[in-house]
């Protein structure tokens, strides 16, 4: 019986898959044929969704993107043999944005069922959880530092050396958190990994366990999420029966239990400190450091908190070496990172990279420029506290230090494009007002200073004692970036202070009279 | 504000069946937000009993979230992505289109009660910019035209 796969991830979903899956039902029904339905991840190619792949002899055939009213013809060119048909894309394979790409953490994104364990197990699944069950704890997080992987939910903290704090406090109880909050604009690569592979995240987790000692993890997801949800929910219930969680993991008398924690629309609650409040069951403020949540975290115990590629990196480090997984990468970047490409952008997608290719490949030869046809402006990496910045910088490799050189932060590698139509002032003023939104209101010049910072780009934008409002802008910026307990108020000058200096003209300052 | 009829036992039960859980309160608070629409304010002695808090802070937890709500919503609720991947692909005018459309603001709801609209700040759906979430489904590269066709079919469906 021939095997059809229609993504499940909620950006297909978000475009009619479930539609489309419908009317292959139906249609194949109405045609007496008998044929094999499989809900997959996505791929990462969101311009090609709804894809349709056929398995067959020659490998998955891809069509997309796929209509209802597409499907009767489909089968009448005989696709699940792989016909030929306008939509027809040859073997997923083989499509240049798709082949191009080297994907460790992404391997089996597209490729199964998420929820199905079986698939997980015949693509390589488990084994590096089965490796680390016969390993020392310190042995395992060797191999994790040994990788280089450095925290991917922004900071870039090495991992190896946060679980090496936490193994080494000593306690009776410790965590293993995951920060599933994913706020950032322009980031998906957390939803994808929990929509479309979440057994590689439950390992991941599983093996933090192992290493540090601790029993218990939570996956704190945002609640915008629920598809997600549900494919977490599925995979935890199909670990927790096969033996992969539970009391005695795969007969060796090691316990670890996982649970998902539902936030509540508050983007400071990524921020790690506030997150643990807020799993507390309290208001999300940041905490103070130290003391550091490796050292006295959830309910006052050793903590590891990780995001899920962090952590959905693990596996395949496991299995394959720390050593081959630093080999991708340069510099101090190591390992690949799962970059997505948003906005106004003609192919936009999740691409996986060794770290080092440049902004302008992702944008042109992967993005095809912009999906308007007009240049593009401005792109903002690393989400709403990442700079913006213009075509001038478009030949800076993807790596952590090279980005902290030109004033950018790479972030969670959200990369999101503007074409020449957009108002720089507009998108720093957004900044700001995204802040006060936002700020968790423990410190004054973030709860209070992004108010007023919104009035004085209001009065720069009608033009009103622009000079004096300028300096004033600056100055809070100033006061934000130095005086704020967290990241949310001490990154916000990132986007308005590289909107002004990149697109000084779209405040009313010619590029000449810019302000120092 | 009027007060909205609704069941104790219902809410009594959310709390019973999470109150032993480590850092309860987020759980009852959804558990309660997902039976009933939203947290009415006089559940809140409730809640606060059950988990020796003050009421305070169990107020303090309900409106530091953007999500949880004090008073019912329509039958539908819109989320809006006000985010930048979104506003790169034209959000801006989605929401003065869905503003009108709707006749509402942002955190209303429609005088037949049908709609509330809300807004939210990235629903991960950013290659399909720009987005907006109904309950549980996501819809991406929305237009005014494809705004008002799914909000005409819910129509129909809520009657
Ligand atoms: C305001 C704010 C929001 C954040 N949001 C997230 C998030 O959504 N996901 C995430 O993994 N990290 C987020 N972070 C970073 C976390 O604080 C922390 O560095 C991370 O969870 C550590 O995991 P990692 O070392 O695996 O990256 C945020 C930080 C700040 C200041
Ligand atoms: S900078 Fe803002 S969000 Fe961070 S701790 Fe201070 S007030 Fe809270
Ligand atoms: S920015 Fe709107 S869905 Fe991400």
């Amino acid at each position: 019986m021939t095997t059809v796969y229609i993504s499940r991830d909620s950006g297909a979903l978000s475009l009619g898959a479930e539609q489309v899956a419908a009317a292959l039902r139906a249609e194949a029904a109405k045609r007496n044929i008998h044929c094999n339905l499989v809900r997959n991840g996505s791929r990462g190619m969101y311009w090609l969704e709804p894809l349709v792949e056929v398995a067959t002899d020659r490998g998955r055939i891809a069509y997309g993107p796929v209509r209802v009213r597409d499907v009767p013809s489909l089968f009448e060119a005989d696709f699940l043999q792989g016909g030929s048909h306008p939509l027809r894309l040859g073997p997923t394979d083989e499509i240049p944005y798709f082949k191009n790409q080297e994907r460790l953490t992404f391997a089996r994104v597209g490729a199964t069922d998420p929820v199905s364990l079986e698939d997980y197990l015949t693509y390589e699944g488990y084994r590096g959880l089965r490796r680390a069950l016969d390993m020392a704890p310190s042995a395992i997080v060797d191999e994790v530092t040994n990788s280089g992987l450095r925290g991917r939910g922004g900071a870039a903290f090495p991992t190896g050396i946060k679980w090496r704090t936490v193994l080494n406090t000593p306690s009776d109880i410790k965590y293993i958190v995951c920060n599933a909050d994913e706020g950032d604009s322009g980031t998906f690569s957390d939803r994808m990994i929990m929509e479309g592979d979440p057994f590689v995240l439950i390992e991941g987790m599983t093996i933090a366990g192992l290493a540090v000692g601790a029993a218990q993890g939570y996956i704190y997801l945002r609640v915008e999420y629920p598809h997600a949800h549900r494919a977490l929910t599925e995979a935890i219930e199909a670990a927790y029966r096969s033996g992969y969680l539970g009391k005695d993991i795969l007969g060796s008398g090691k316990r670890f239990d996982l649970e998902v924690r539902l936030g509540a629309g508050a983007y400071v609650c990524g921020e790690e400190t506030s997150l643990l409040e807020s799993l507390e069951g309290k208001r999300g403020l940041v905490r103070f450091k130290p003391p550091l949540p490796a050292i006295e975290g959830l309910f006052g115990q050793p903590t590891v908190i990780n995001n899920v590629i962090s952590l959905a990196s693990v596996p395949i480090i496991l299995d394959k070496g720390g050593e081959y997984y630093r080999d991708y990468g340069m510099g101090r970047s190591r390992g690949t990172l799962p970059i997505q490409l948003a906005g106004n952008i003609k192919y936009p997608g999740l691409i996986e990279k060794a770290f080092g290719v440049t902004l302008r490949e992702i944008l042109y030869d992967y993005g095809g420029g912009s999906a308007s046809g007009r240049p593009i402006r401005a792109v903002q990496v690393g989400g709403p506290l990442g700079a913006y910045l213009p075509e001038s910088r478009f030949d800076t490799p993807l790596d952590y230090e090279a980005f902290s050189a030109i004033w950018a932060v790479l972030g969670h590698g959200g990369v999101v494009a503007f074409d020449d139509t957009v108002d720089m002032a507009r998108m720093a003023r957004y900044g700001m007002e995204f802040c006060a939104v936002e700020s968790c209101g423990k410190c004054t010049p973030c709860r209070i200073g992004s108010t007023r910072g919104v009035e004085v780009i209001d009065k720069i934008m009608s033009g009103i004692d622009r000079e004096k409002n300028l300096v004033l802008l600056r100055d809070l910026s100033d006061t934000l970036l130095n005086g704020s307990l967290c990241a949310l108020g001490g990154m916000t000058p990132y986007p308005v202070l590289s909107a002004l200096n990149h697109f000084p003209e779209d405040f009313g300052v010619s590029a000449a009279e810019k302000v120092a | 504000m009027a007060e909205h009829e609704w069941d104790r036992e219902q809410v009594q039960e959310v709390i019973r069946s999470n109150k032993d859980k480590p850092g309860a309160l987020l759980p009852i608070l959804h558990g309660i937000q997902d039976a009933l629409g939203y947290v009415p304010p006089d559940s809140v002695p409730l809640i606060a009993g059950a988990l020796n808090l003050s009421r305070a802070e169990v107020h303090g937890v309900i409106s530091f979230y953007h999500y949880f709500r004090s008073t019912p919503p329509g039958k539908r609720t819109i989320y809006l992505c006000r985010a930048e991947s979104c506003q790169a692909m034209g959000s801006a005018a989605l929401e003065s289109h869905a503003k009108d459309r709707l006749n509402i603001d942002y955190h209303e709801t429609t005088g037949d009660g049908t709609f509330s609209l809300e807004p939210v700040y990235c629903l991960g759906n950013c290659a399909c910019s720009p987005s907006i979430m109904i309950g549980k489904d996501v819809y991406g590269r929305v237009t005014a035209d494809s705004f008002d066709d799914i909000i005409e079919n819910m129509q129909v469906d809520a009657q």
